[in-house]
């Protein structure tokens, strides 16, 4: 009896131990709806898993450099000089749009036309009525409620909120002035929530909310978005199109380190707050065949993935972009005696 | 038979026997006592840890950190008072709410119940008090929550809400979320727990001195007003000091419904946030040695209330045991 | 007569505001609970037995998460069941009324209604730190630390209760003091002492905050202690977070099989306290 105890142990022990090949990530919210799809179907074809925490930006910065994980995700692109410092490299895998979304019964998804400066004030907490004058005026044939409005901001970390209080920061100037733009800024009212994903369930639950989540979240979940008036003054409705105008302007190859924010880009069709999430690896990785497994799904993810992000409404990056990621693969990222991590022929 | 005498000599083995013995028992007093020692440890452990963790904010904050309301990630300026302030209010909140509730339970189980119903009443409570609390949570987003914006937050802001003083308490758009509905769920999940430990208290106190007050012809309130709260009030405040203790480090069910809002605002209907739910939000993600630093030593600070509460329940409620021994 | 009037109606009205207390408050509980099966009775069905934690939008299980919180929850009773025991041996074996053995049952009261949040910011300065990444480990460790003053105090609570009669019988038998403890008390506190592993294990089974700093999550099926873990509480507290319905779904299917495992783990650890102590 003993024997067999003691063996069953020895056997459980030995499986436990077994390392699994899973790639592991962390990061952002705003690509976790494609990145999951992604990770899914790759499954399938390869038998390697992905599997990413989607806790924000924020924890994803925190996270690489704490070295916990293989990439990291951030909407909220490192500048060179910290890139640097860490010992990371950085490169767009994925661009989107990110829409106000409003929960005021009645109301249809794009009924409701907001800009840039009525939004900031919205989240500063000087407009607190639906049916303020200045929505009114954006909104003619629209009957709005006097409700209260219900603000719903990001609580954790966000790449999120970092490019849409970079949008505010640019539309209003007592926005830029007060609040600025970062990854977690002081909220002066609102309801705090835990990612993409929090936004949209407490914008689902609370009457006369108001929050903002990437396009994904908002189609997936059935969530009322609005208009805006982009910089052209020109009303656009949120789509694949409108975030492939607001990225055709964008010059990749003159960003160094791919540090590049698209939101307020001109253009007629152009989404106003439109960005691309961005991953981060090490230059010189401690478990280079990690690194190497992640590069290669991202690699399948660009050839293939296609498809699958233009579903969800997300904007793959262009080839000509992919062709510069796949050579600062190549030139950056080395493995631990030193050689090239990347061949361009995998 | 036996060749056995009195007159043989102990066995050599025997004696060799006796040492073994006393070598395990020693052995096994030993490590007895280093497992008792260990728990010590661990407290000491966690304070040292803690304190640790905490020093880089401690230090570049100094006193301050306790009265500063701003938390800003960004420019890494941190204060603990909005945290400090939603833990103390949810929880005495809840105290006030759930307190009396449980009272009225207890003396209901003790002495107005059928006595068919009393031992399955108790036992019901107790498994109650064994729920996780993170179903108090989700119960609380999906029901209470919902329920709270839509009809009774309205209603108060529309009534008392332009009250001139109360008012501000009752200020602001209906969440649904906020302080008032983490103070409720909170009151919820402290119920089971006070009323089971009262119960236990008010059982304590000696039959003959109820019945001699029955036998002079008192009512059932008067003997639970003047002769079973006087004698169990010792124990009671321990029961109740208990439940604060912990409600203070509640976290799953008040992270769900507080409203992760940095800000103290005087409405109850306000957003806010406890240590617990700043805790159980931001941890994972902090970034910069300064931020994990800050949130440490908000853990520190409701560790240290904590203590503080759980050790006077502790005194409190050994002052009634060596009460009832007597 | 006036004044017996108005002290029948003072306790009239005290008795009926105790019931309605009564009422009112086991209302909520019965509610919550109400809810709970209501919502998660649908959710149960084979397939939450058999699928992983899905990505957004599909459907799926919680296999992941449930043997990632058995294979946690094994650990930590694993390691905090002999540490519990024997600490708990020495309170009521060894210290008894001593100061060192007052002040250890002290301690052991407080950490027993510590935030368990606090005990997870210790383990991760402890544990995670210094390894450079969460673990099944550290989750273990974390549980462990929660689990032991439970098993301290109900160990020493059952020895308590085995009558001194039994002690120096053997004694008097020429039996070591240590063969005393286990092969005599242990074996007459039996039930109890199993009873207080059960409720540790209750316990531990639905704490989630201190896994979030240790154990973390992990969306996949996992077998690496060293890797981070599913966890059934941490799952259902990522859940309702979200907005996709299966997600919450799951949630409360969760939600329930925590509860009912919680449940029967109190009834059975009550019973076979009942059972021992009659025994005794």
């Amino acid at each position: 009896m003993k024997r067999i105890l003691a063996m069953a142990l020895f056997a459980a022990l030995a499986w436990t131990s077994a390392q699994a090949a899973d790639i592991s990530g962390a990061g952002a919210t705003f690509p976790y709806p494609i990145y999951a799809k992604w990770a899914d179907a790759y499954k399938k074809v390869t038998g390697v898993g992905l599997n990413y925490q989607s806790i924000g930006s924020g924890g994803g910065i925190k996270q690489i450099k704490a070295k916990t994980v293989t990439f990291g995700a951030s909407d909220k692109p490192l500048k060179l000089d910290e890139l640097e410092a860490s010992g990371l490299i950085q490169f767009p895998m994925i661009m989107g749009g990110i829409v106000p979304v409003v929960n005021l019964p009645g109301i249809q998804p794009g009924q409701l036309t907001l800009d840039g400066q009525t939004l900031a004030d919205i989240f500063q907490g000087t407009v607190t009525s639906w049916d303020d004058p200045k929505i009114k005026a954006l909104n003619p044939g629209v009957d709005l409620p006097s409700k209260a409005i219900a603000v719903v901001h990001r609580s954790d970390g966000s790449g999120t909120t970092f490019l849409f209080t970079t949008y505010l920061s640019q539309a209003s100037s007592d926005w830029s002035g007060k609040i600025g733009a970062n990854s977690a800024v002081e909220w002066p009212v609102g309801i705090g929530a835990k990612g993409n994903e929090g936004v949209a369930n407490m914008g689902k639950q609370t009457d006369g909310s108001i929050g903002y989540v990437e396009y994904a979240y908002a189609k997936q979940n059935n969530l009322t978005y609005t208009k805006m008036i982009n910089k052209d003054g020109k009303v656009v409705e949120p789509s694949i199109k409108a975030f492939q105008a607001a990225a055709a302007g964008a010059d990749w190859a003159g960003a160094p380190g791919f540090y590049l924010i698209l939101t307020n880009q001109p253009g007629a069709d152009s989404w106003p707050i439109s960005g691309a999430s961005f991953i981060l690896v090490y230059k010189h990785p401690i478990d280079p065949p990690a690194t190497l497994t992640a590069l290669k799904f991202f690699d399948w993810a660009y050839k293939n993935g296609g498809d699958m992000a233009q579903e969800l409404a997300y904007v793959p990056m262009p080839a000509n972009v992919v062709d510069l990621v796949r050579q600062t693969w190549a030139s950056s990222i080395k493995d631990s005696i030193g050689k090239q991590l990347w061949q361009a022929d995998q | 038979m036996a060749n056995i005498t009195l007159d043989d000599p102990l066995p050599v083995n025997a004696q060799d026997q006796g040492r073994r013995q006393r070598l395990q028992d020693s052995f096994f007093r030993s490590s007895t006592l280093f497992f008792a020692l260990m728990v010590l440890l661990l407290l000491g452990g966690v304070i040292i840890a803690l304190i640790f963790g905490a020093w880089p904010a401690l230090r570049t904050f100094g006193f301050g950190f306790l009265t500063t309301e701003v938390w800003n990630p960004v420019t890494d300026k941190f204060g603990a008072l909005a945290p400090v302030y939603g833990t103390i209010v949810t929880s005495l909140l809840a105290m006030i709410i759930g307190v009396p509730v449980s009272f009225g339970i207890a003396v209901f189980i003790t002495e107005l119940c059928p006595a068919v119903l009393k031992r399955p009443l108790g036992i019901a409570i107790e498994l109650l008090a064994g729920i996780p609390s993170i179903i108090y949570g989700i119960w609380g987003l999906f029901v209470l929550a919902p329920f709270l914006q839509l009809t009774v937050q309205p209603f108060l802001i529309a009534t008392i809400g332009h009250a001139p003083v109360i008012g501000r308490l009752f200020a602001g758009p209906p969440y649904g979320i906020g302080v008032l509905t983490a103070s409720i769920i909170l009151a919820i999940m402290v119920l089971p727990f006070i009323t089971s430990i009262t119960r236990d208290v008010f059982e304590t106190v000696p039959p003959m001195l109820k019945e001699s007050a029955y036998g002079l012809g008192a009512t059932t309130t008067e003997v639970v007003w003047n002769v079973v709260l006087p004698y169990t009030r010792v124990g009671v405040i321990g029961a109740v000091m208990l439940g604060l203790g912990r409600a203070l480090g509640e976290t799953m069910a008040v992270t769900f419904v507080i409203g992760n809002a940095h800000q103290l605002k005087a409405s109850l209907f306000a957003p806010g946030n406890s240590i617990a739910s700043a805790l159980a939000n931001e941890f994972t993600e902090a970034v910069g040695d300064l931020y994990t630093s800050s949130l440490i030593a908000l853990g520190l600070i409701l560790f240290v209330i904590t203590f503080i509460v759980l050790a006077f329940a502790k005194l409190l409620l050994m002052r009634l045991e060596r009460q009832v021994k007597k | 007569m006036e004044i017996y009037a108005r002290r029948r109606l003072v306790n009239a009205v005290s008795l009926t505001v105790a019931m309605a207390a009564a009422v009112f408050g086991l209302f909520w509980l019965i509610a919550i609970l109400w809810t709970l099966f209501y919502n998660g009775f649908s959710a149960i069905n084979l397939s939450i037995f058999t699928e992983m934690t899905p990505p957004p939008g599909n459907t799926g299980g919680l296999l992941n998460a449930i043997f990632g919180s058995v294979v946690l929850t094994i650990g930590a009773t694993l390691l905090s069941t002999p540490i519990g025991m024997l600490a708990g041996t020495y309170l009521a074996e060894y210290g008894k009324k001593g100061a060192f053995a007052e002040t250890v049952r002290f301690i052991n009261d407080i950490l027993l209604s510590a935030p368990s949040i606090v005990v997870g910011l210790f383990i991760y300065e402890v544990v995670v730190v210094p390894m450079g990444h969460f673990s099944a480990w550290a989750g273990v460790i974390v549980l462990a630390v929660i689990g032991i003053p439970v098993i301290v105090r109900t160990t020493e609570d059952m020895l308590n209760l085995v009558p001194n009669g039994l002690r120096e019988a053997a004694s008097a038998l020429g039996t070591p003091m240590w063969k005393v403890v286990t092969m005599i008390a242990y074996r007459a506190a039996r039930n109890g002492i199993i009873t207080g592993i059960l409720l540790a294990i209750a316990r531990v089974s639905g704490e989630t905050a201190p896994l979030l700093f240790t154990a973390l999550n992990n969306q996949f099926w996992s077998t690496d202690m060293n890797a981070p873990m599913a966890s059934l509480p941490v799952t259902i507290f990522q859940c309702p977070l979200s907005p996709y319905d299966d997600w919450q779904h799951l949630a409360w299917g969760g939600a329930l099989l925590i509860t009912i495992t919680i449940l029967i783990l109190n009834i059975v650890a009550r019973a076979l306290a009942a059972l021992g102590s009659s025994r005794g």
